[in-house]
């Protein structure tokens, strides 16, 4: 510690108010970034990395995650707080600046508590360590005889605040791993219900999202969008544009075809007026025949992600079996605000202000797309309109930084319109699956067996449309954030359950329709779907209980503690399904599901209440009631609020969401044709938190929509007696089952 | 050519210079006034982002022409209250901490302040059919419902 107090007053000025600067001032980044200030760190192991206190006392926390619309900004601070012991008001965050904060890859998986907020409140632990040990120094007492109270160290008569120890200057600390952390126990900030910093502005219109940023000699960008995915730009007839107000440029490159006005809606009419002719591509499947074209798609490999006994020998011997096949849709994010980015190029320097919940990949992709030099690339986080996965936000910077370029560098915003964002967005991918499981003749489950057909390849960077369409490469040069489990899509397909002869199997496809990427927790949701409804088929088979016969085969004491809350909680009836014979032209019934996600180990189970209207086909789910264990609760309201969120998007998306499409495109291009759920369709949500305030933090909220489409099946299957294995449930499947019966 | 178009905004009597006087409403409040609570969800009227006060009656800002809206009083969100001094239902919003990525709150806020302006107090269903032509995706329904219910409470 002594090298430390001794090394620190030469080191330079990198506080929180710089940093302030940098956010709130349109310009010069770069003067201020690169020019009498060296860098500070980004590091993911220093504590600078992360944290910085300035003069004022001020603490400044660098999040290489990011706020989508979660309430995360308002989770990191009460960690950091919490842990520097300082009121939330003297916390600042800074949230995904690729010259600033450390790469802690892609804000995604509702991994930002468990990995980031984690890595935040070590490293603060770490600074809390060594603040105190100069304090010791300073008061000629030891480390234990020191306290701690709003940021001031105090022991024997004697204090100083982390400004006077020290304020304005780098630590240059490695983050200890072992440094001390609060006991949970004295917790006073983290575990309690803060209010969200954010939500008073952002219900008074005070709040800059992407969409609202400006800066100085801006100009607005739109894209034209071919009319085929595949097509090629043949001809393009500048002089349509003539008299369109405030022109400054069509920009061509390739298939990539943009327009640059003075003004937004010059930009939108000279994109709406633009004539350009495009070559036919019609290379997309027939989507009445999708799941044959999944089905009948290249596997490049297969992964066993379970295998206990010898199932094909098991189930070739059983007495009984079933079986069934499961498919779940190609669904749009469908965020309500479009994709909006701002890209200016200065002396080679490219800066891109974007809503990306992926900065530093974005970075990398820009600069690779640009051909320019890494470092000559900063892209800045601004909240955007929510958002739960890959969306179009790299892409509509992809797009002005290409027009940007065009136009000698000058400030581009692009922001997508409508049909932009319904039809070019990333999608979520088809999946399918085939079960099939057996029981002897005392109704004992011997046999379970499974294989789910899923696109290969980690959650590496999704291509972006401009390079694609310009035709020019954006894969980085290096990616080094990938998901551990390289086959991502694989999870979730094998089961929490224990039967004695298992094996599941992932076929990973070659190709998928569509450009794809991570929505919700991408083929978690829809493997979990597949196999939590057919555990629901078995029960029904054996005639037992489905949330009985889920605890008499989960090994797991923390799941079926959570089971047993949730049966509490729905008052949930023992009985097995279907409830009776339909009777009526309203039925209702109950149905539940479980799962242990991953990679974030949150537990979840769900019972959902419908009425299914037999004349017309309409599923109202009335009532979801959900148990949820996510270890320590940083925020409870917080947690509710994302699972309350989640739920009733995955509603909506087990009930309503398919995108459209024709040979050639995307056809559902705006919420007529996409629709989502709206209020009078929307279920009450009953929440059980299980807080564990000793075990760790995991992803709070996405787990939740895992046990959603299953908890609707089977609460339908209880109804009506049918199983419904095609999401979405729309009325016209709903009368079709009724009628096959 | 540039034309002057005179407006009364939140209790401002403006002048902003447009190529085209039959703009949207909504590109002139954003980029000419640079007013922040209107947002751009959809341009087709459909999702309800982008709604403004005309005259105390809630109108779609991306399909109105700018030219239907000269010799009304347009209240954004704004105009209705600041942090520091919410109105009524935006107070109610911060309590219920109705907000996930808050993008649809402007619409919600408007439809709210307009159906409470009518009905003192409505029930769920009410509460739930005035807002059935607004958008959320982030799934903050029911606290958006809890927040209408509570402004009324209050008011």
């Amino acid at each position: 510690m002594l090298d430390f107090v001794s090394t620190r007053r030469g080191i330079l000025k990198t506080g929180g108010a710089l940093v302030v600067t940098f956010a709130l001032a349109a310009k010069p980044y770069f003067a201020l970034a690169q020019g009498s200030a060296p860098k500070k760190t980004v590091a993911s192991d220093e504590v600078d990395g992360f944290l910085s206190i300035d003069t004022d006392g001020q603490v400044t926390v660098y999040s290489g995650k990011v706020d989508l619309g979660t309430g995360l900004r308002t989770a990191l601070t009460q960690i950091a707080a919490e842990e520097l012991d300082l009121p939330l008001d003297r916390v600042k965050l800074v949230q995904g600046d690729t010259e600033l904060t450390p790469d802690q890859g892609p804000t995604w998986a509702s991994l930002s508590i468990q990995i980031c907020g984690m890595r935040i409140r070590q490293a603060a632990a770490t600074a809390r360590k060594a603040l105190t040990e100069i304090a010791a120094a300073r008061f000629g007492m030891s480390a234990a005889e020191l306290r701690i109270e709003n940021g001031m160290i105090i022991g024997n008569g004697r204090s100083a605040s982390y400004a006077e120890l020290v304020g304005g200057t780098a630590l240059s600390l490695k983050i200890d791993n072992n440094a001390p952390m609060k006991d949970p126990r004295t917790y006073k900030i983290v575990g309690k219900s803060v209010t969200r910093l954010d939500i008073p502005e952002k219900a008074t219109g005070r709040f800059s999202y992407m969409h609202d940023f400006r800066v100085a000699g801006m100009l607005h960008g739109r894209v034209v969008r071919p009319l085929a995915i595949g097509a090629r730009l043949e001809s393009v007839d500048e002089s349509s544009l003539n008299g369109v107000p405030g022109l400054v440029k069509v920009v061509r490159e390739g298939n990539f075809l943009g327009v640059v006005a003075t003004t937004e809606w010059g930009a939108i009419q000279a994109a709406r007026k633009l004539k350009a002719t495009w070559s036919k591509w019609e290379a997309l499947p027939e989507r009445t025949r999708l799941w044959q074209h999944v089905r009948t798609t290249k596997i490049e490999s297969d992964a066993v992600t379970a295998n206990v006994g010898d199932a094909a020998k098991a189930l070739n011997d059983v007495p009984k079996r079933i079986a069934a096949t499961y498919d779940f849709a190609i669904q749009t994010h469908g965020s309500i605000g479009p994709s909006c980015s701002v890209v200016e190029i200065n002396d080679g320097r490219l800066t891109c202000w974007s809503a990306s919940q992926a900065t530093h990949r974005l970075k990398r992709q820009l600069a690779a797309m640009m051909n320019l030099p890494l470092d000559n690339v900063r892209c800045l986080y601004i909240e955007g309109s929510g958002c739960y996965g890959r969306n179009g936000h790299e892409d509509a910077a992809g797009d002005a930084a290409i027009l940007s370029r065009a136009v000698g560098g000058r400030p581009v915003r692009v922001q997508w319109m409508r049909a932009d964002e319904h039809g070019w967005d990333p999608k979520g991918p088809p999946i399918l699956a085939d079960l099939r499981a057996g029981v002897d003749d005392e109704g004992k489950v011997i046999v379970w067996e499974s294989e789910f057909f899923v696109p290969k390849g980690g959650l590496g960077p999704v291509p972006l449309v401009a390079a694609t369409l310009a035709e020019v490469s954006a894969t980085p040069i290096t990616e080094p954030y990938r998901f551990s489990n390289p086959n991502y899509m694989t999870s979730n397909t094998a089961i929490s359950y224990t039967f004695p002869n298992v094996k599941t199997v992932a076929h990973l496809l070659a190709e998928t329709p569509f450009r794809w990427s991570w929505i919700r927790s991408p083929a978690r949701l829809q493997n979990t779907f597949a196999n939590e409804s057919f555990v629901d088929e078995l029960a029904a088979l054996v005639g037992a209980d489905p949330l009985d016969f889920r605890l008499s085969h989960l090994n797991d004491p923390r799941g079926a503690e959570l089971l047993r809350r949730l049966a509490i909680l729905a008052h949930w009836e023992k009985r097995p399904s279907p409830l009776s014979p339909a009777q009526s032209d309203v039925m209702v019934g109950r149905g539940v599901s479980y799962a242990k996600d991953f990679p974030s180990p949150t537990y979840v189970g769900a019972v959902a209440e419908v009425e299914v209207d037999r004349r017309n086909g309409d599923i109202r789910v009335q009532r979801f009631f959900l148990a949820h264990d996510c270890g320590q609760i940083i925020n409870p309201d917080g947690v509710k609020n994302q699972i309350e969120g989640n739920i009733i998007q995955t509603v909506s998306r087990t009930l309503k969401e398919e995108i459209l499409f024709d040979r050639s495109a995307v056809t559902s291009l705006h919420w007529a044709t996409y629709p989502i759920l709206t209020f009078p369709e929307v279920p009450d949500v009953i929440i059980d938190l299980i807080d564990r305030p000793t075990e760790k933090a995991s992803g709070a909220g996405e787990a939740a929509t895992l046990v959603v489409p299953s908890a609707i099946s089977n609460a339908v299957f209880d109804a009506l007696g049918l199983r419904l294995r095609s999401v979405p449930f729309t009325p016209a499947k709903v009368l079709a089952a009724i009628e096959g019966h | 050519m540039p034309t002057s178009v005179s407006l009364d905004v939140n209790g401002r009597a403006v002048t902003i210079e447009v190529d085209d006087p039959g703009i949207p409403l909504l590109y002139a409040l954003r980029d000419n006034l640079e007013l922040k609570g209107p947002r751009f969800g959809c341009g087709l009227g459909q999702c309800g982002a982008c709604a403004v006060l005309s005259d105390g009656e809630l109108v779609l800002s991306c399909e109105t022409p700018l030219t239907k809206v000269t010799n009304r009083k347009i209240v954004t969100l704004e105009g209705l209250g600041s942090p520091e001094q919410p109105s009524p239902v935006q107070q109610a919003f911060i309590d219920e901490q109705a907000a996930q990525c808050g993008f649809c709150l402007n619409g919600m806020i408007m439809r709210a302040t307009v159906l409470l302006a009518k009905t003192k107090n409505p029930t769920v269903p009410q509460i739930k059919k005035a807002l059935a032509d607004n958008l959320c995706r982030c799934g903050t329904h029911l606290r958006i419902v809890r927040a209408v219910q509570r402004a009324a409470r209050n008011a």
